[in-house]
């Protein structure tokens, strides 16, 4: 019972993270290089047009899902079993979330960095 | 890529692995949390290893919108992995916990994974909103210097 309450909190990890991942990318993306917004305009100017950025809040959200969703898997399951399964998960389904909803350019060296560093989490955690 | 970009990426990849762990470790100070008491969850902050966790993930956040504003997520992710590799090593030479083969190994794919992504280009798709910004980073290198 409490393996099935481990996987539910790891999916939920994965399925929050992913989607807060993509709507923050997006959301920077809108706002422009944050360096030259800076220099340009002022750190005001910067948190402004994050802050009021609605895929950043949106983002947030789901952010915010994804933590308190690990904070309950920790303290429900093994950090050996719950932080490497949705980290490994996550940079998989990040790349696949990043080719169809951010046109993002996954070519063969994008695809092996993510499996690799998937991979990679697994073992460390074994 | 600037000197800066890559110690934006370095932000990410040190607040986001030393913050992770301490929240760890509150969280098992913290102890089992029931559904029955969900306040428990958020009292769980008042823990001094979680409010520094979580100052660091803080830290985390601000460093990993900076680097997603000028690269993609597919890159940001796989070359800010680096923070696993480093955490096995601080348990390896500074805890000295025996670190077995398949975590070598381990290590081994997330280094050729870094460097398989860092080769490539950090941005493939350019949003037309972010444009001039960008354009206007990249033409004036002396402003980059200051």
């Amino acid at each position: 019972m409490k393996q099935a309450y481990a996987w539910s909190a790891i999916a939920a990890i994965v399925l929050a993270s992913t989607t807060g991942d993509v709507l923050l990318s997006r959301a920077m993306k809108q706002v422009g290089d944050v360096g030259a917004l800076w220099r340009q305009s002022g750190l005001w100017t910067v948190l402004a047009r994050v802050l009021r950025n609605p895929n950043f809040l949106l983002g947030v959200l789901a952010m915010t899902i994804a933590f308190y969703s690990l904070l309950f898997g920790l303290s429900w399951g093994d950090v050996s079993l719950i932080a490497p399964a949705s980290a490994s998960l996550t940079f998989v389904t990040n790349a696949v979330a990043a080719k169809f909803f951010l046109h993002e350019r996954v070519d063969h060296r994008r695809w092996m960095a993510a499996v690799l560093v998937a991979g990679g989490v697994v073992l460390l955690a074994a | 890529m600037t000197f800066r970009k890559y110690l934006v990426l370095a932000g990410v990849t040190l607040c986001a692995s030393i913050g992770d762990s301490l929240l760890s470790r509150g969280m098992k100070q913290v102890g089992s949390i029931s559904l029955n008491h969900l306040s428990d969850v958020i009292l769980a902050v008042l823990n001094p290893s979680v409010a520094v966790g979580i100052l660091l993930l803080l830290g985390f956040f601000a460093s990993y919108m900076t680097a997603l504003s000028w690269a993609d997520l597919t890159y940001v992710l796989p070359a800010t992995s680096l923070g696993y590799v480093l955490l096995t090593l601080i348990a390896k030479f500074y805890l000295h916990e025996a670190v077995t083969t398949s975590r070598w190994i381990g290590i081994l794919l997330i280094s050729a994974g870094v460097g398989f992504v860092t080769q490539g280009p950090a941005l493939t798709h350019h949003p037309p909103k972010a444009q001039p910004h960008k354009a206007e980073y990249e033409t004036a290198p002396a402003r980059n210097q200051q």
